[in-house]
């Protein structure tokens, strides 16, 4: 075989995955492009754009009323939850996964398991379930008041929702930091210890810098979907905290899908900038350090 | 000499499998001390034993006179250069060699000297921005070796630092390991499979195998006088032979009583005669102690090496005179080329070239111990 037909043979076996790309990722987006950029008559326009950043609505508190951004509103709270889950995912996933990478083998495994098999689960019957044990009278506070400890009210709240996404996504933080872990040469932390380092210094100077590159794969994986949530802050939320995600959906069932188009672009947009300052970020400190 | 570290009644095992067992060492100060053995014979376990990396099931590590069987590595006074150096790669080389430095919160300015000066030590001037995965394995190999010293250990411990370098880069580190060990008169714990290196090197070889120390002594000692036919063997090549010891100075084998400088056996004792393979004098067949017929010749450049069959034993002969194959030749040898051992449960595993290939001495050097250490880290 000659270097021609090792070539054609390579872009052969190339061309399933290409057209897959372009029917089901690149059209779609340009689509979205397409009609966040056009009017109702598909006429060039910047108006779905502009209303994202100038809509403003009223909220009354009871006793006073005031005019906020309307969308930029719901895009900074979702920003917070996204943002306090995301923390929340690596606070716990972190030290799981270091534990796991250190595990023996079988444990290992047993553990890679019991985190995968929620997502072998549907999303929604996830999220239902999350109903049943955070109600008032679900199987939480039933658990507390048989223990006369109290009950505790957090269906409808932003802890709900929180507890909601980071149960959800957790796996996508976990996995990626462990892959990270398990390559890790233990001769490098011994290396550490060596040279005279107690065990947190070995974690923040070794450990820590080389494991970043899992950590922001994590963070990515974990922020991009919980920030474009809509079904959870529904049900767990009870529709008080109007999400993004929220948004986009209600803008789309109310067959506004030019509007709907331009939310989710500039939701893309700003993802995509922020990855990129994040990953930029890290490069940079990864060639100083 | 001072007593640096003493190793007392060390025994460690990794699960049914015994690595050492019953060890007893004394380092001294200024010492560069050859831990030698096969793959397996425990000597990286010993090694790590003295890093502070495993704990011994049981016995004592003495460390200028203080136990520090419970002293965590980073608390221990000695530095390690690992096998396949474990640099930082997220760190350059400056960042490498001062890490120690760092934790210690030297000031900066000190830092600065400290580097600089190790790394011309280490002849790596001008390499402090570069990226240690840049450098070849030899710059890699100072790298470590700087990072360790910048420390100013009392001991330094070297897990066959050079097994990753290529054969000649090897002799020249062998070489400049040596003179930093001068220079810095810093106590060097060697460990290697690599006879050659452990002679070339050491003022004290240790050689170990399965768990137990063999011989402990200068090069020339190991080499000259080797305790058992396994040390024998596995320092440079011998010809082992059983043989009786008739009387002072007076030993048969081979079906001839030969003249030797051994003495202090019992009387018709069983033993093990050495007899090196370049102090053998090949001579015409009538003049011969032995005679016998050469069977292989093999073309080493400074000799050659010929294998040739005495009475169904294959002894290796090195000459540098040609014979060829089929020739019948006499072998003479002088007193002071036989060396006496007495009889161990090595007698007649090691010493006749009968299946004789120089392949075998490639192969198998994948070090056994360390995957097994490894593996028993990651538990």
């Amino acid at each position: 075989m000659n270097d021609k037909t090792r070539r054609l043979i390579q872009r052969l076996t190339l061309t399933p995955y290409s057209v897959w790309a372009v029917l089901f990722i690149v059209v779609p987006l340009l689509f979205v492009a397409y009609y966040a950029f056009t009017d109702q008559n598909f006429r060039f326009t910047f108006d779905n754009i502009s209303r994202f950043f100038t809509a403003t609505s009223v909220v009354d508190n009871g006793e006073t009323t005031r005019e906020v951004h309307t969308y930029l509103v719901i895009f900074m709270r979702s920003l917070k939850l996204a943002v306090i889950s995301t923390a929340v995912c690596l606070l716990m996933g972190y030290p799981l996964a270091y534990i796991m990478a250190r595990a023996s083998e079988r444990t290992q495994s047993v553990l890679l398991t019991l985190i995968m098999i929620p997502m072998w689960m549907n999303f929604l019957i996830r999220t239902y379930a999350w109903m049943t044990i955070l109600q008032d009278t679900g199987i939480l506070n039933g658990f507390l008041s048989a223990l006369h400890l109290g009950r505790i009210h957090i269906i409808g709240t932003e802890s709900a929702v929180v507890i909601g996404m980071v149960y959800d996504y957790f796996p996508y933080m976990v996995l990626p930091i462990y892959s990270i872990m398990a390559k890790l040469d233990v001769k490098l932390l011994e290396a550490a210890s060596d040279l005279g380092c107690p065990g947190l210094s070995v974690l923040r100077r070794v450990i820590w810098p080389l494991s970043i590159p899992g950590v922001l794969s994590g963070i990515t994986m974990v922020l991009i979907p919980s920030i474009s949530t809509f079904y959870i802050s529904q049900k767990l939320g009870n529709g008080k905290f109007f999400l993004i995600g929220d948004a986009i959906e209600g803008q789309y069932t109310a067959n506004n899908l030019h509007f709907a188009a331009a939310i989710a672009f500039i939701l893309m947009v700003i993802l995509l900038v922020c990855m990129a300052l994040m990953q930029k970020l890290a490069n940079r400190r990864l060639v100083a350090a | 000499m001072k007593k640096i570290v003493e190793i007392k009644n060390i025994s460690k095992s990794f699960g049914d499998n015994v690595v050492l067992d019953n060890i007893n060492l004394d380092i001294y100060d200024n010492e560069f001390i050859t831990l030698l053995g096969p793959s397996g014979c425990g000597k990286t376990t010993l090694l790590r034993i003295i890093g502070g990396f495993e704990v011994p099931d049981q016995g004592d590590v003495i460390f200028m006179g203080e136990n520090i069987n419970g002293l965590p590595p980073h608390k221990r006074n000695v530095n390690t250069v690992f096998q396949r150096y474990a640099l930082f790669p997220h760190l350059n080389v400056f960042e490498n060699v001062a890490f120690s430095l760092r934790e210690k919160r030297v000031p900066k300015d000190e830092i600065q000297r400290a580097v600089t000066e190790m790394l011309s030590l280490v002849a790596l001037k001008g390499f402090e921005k570069r990226s240690v995965t840049s450098l070849s394995g030899g710059q890699q190999q100072r790298v470590a070796i700087a990072r360790a010293l910048v420390n100013q250990p009392k001991v330094l411990l070297l897990d066959e630092p050079l097994s990753a370098l290529d054969l000649k880069l090897r002799k020249d580190m062998q070489v400049e390991l040596k003179n930093i060990q001068k220079a810095t008169g810093i106590t060097f714990i060697f460990v290697t499979h690599d006879q050659e290196e452990a002679l070339s090197m050491s003022d004290t070889v240790v050689v170990m195998t399965e768990g137990h120390i063999q011989q402990i002594g200068t090069p020339p000692d190991i080499y000259n006088e080797p305790q058992n036919a396994f040390v024998a063997d596995f320092i440079g090549e011998s010809n082992i032979l059983d043989g009786v010891m008739l009387e002072d100075y007076k030993v048969r084998f081979s079906g001839h009583t030969f003249q030797c400088l051994d003495k202090g056996f019992g009387p018709r004792e069983a033993v093990d005669v050495v007899v090196r393979p370049e102090d053998v004098d090949i001579v015409p067949e009538e003049k011969g102690h032995l005679r016998g017929v050469v069977t292989s010749v093999t073309f080493l450049g400074v000799h050659y090496e010929i294998i040739v069959d005495i009475g169904g034993f294959k002894w290796m002969i090195q000459t540098t005179d040609f014979h060829d194959v089929d020739e019948h030749i006499g072998l003479f040898i002088e007193p002071d080329a036989i060396h006496v051992m007495k009889k161990s449960k090595f007698s007649g595993m090691f010493g006749d070239y009968s299946s004789f290939s120089d392949e075998m001495d490639e192969i198998g050097e994948v070090d056994l111990e360390e995957l097994e250490a490894e593996s028993e880290t990651t538990k």
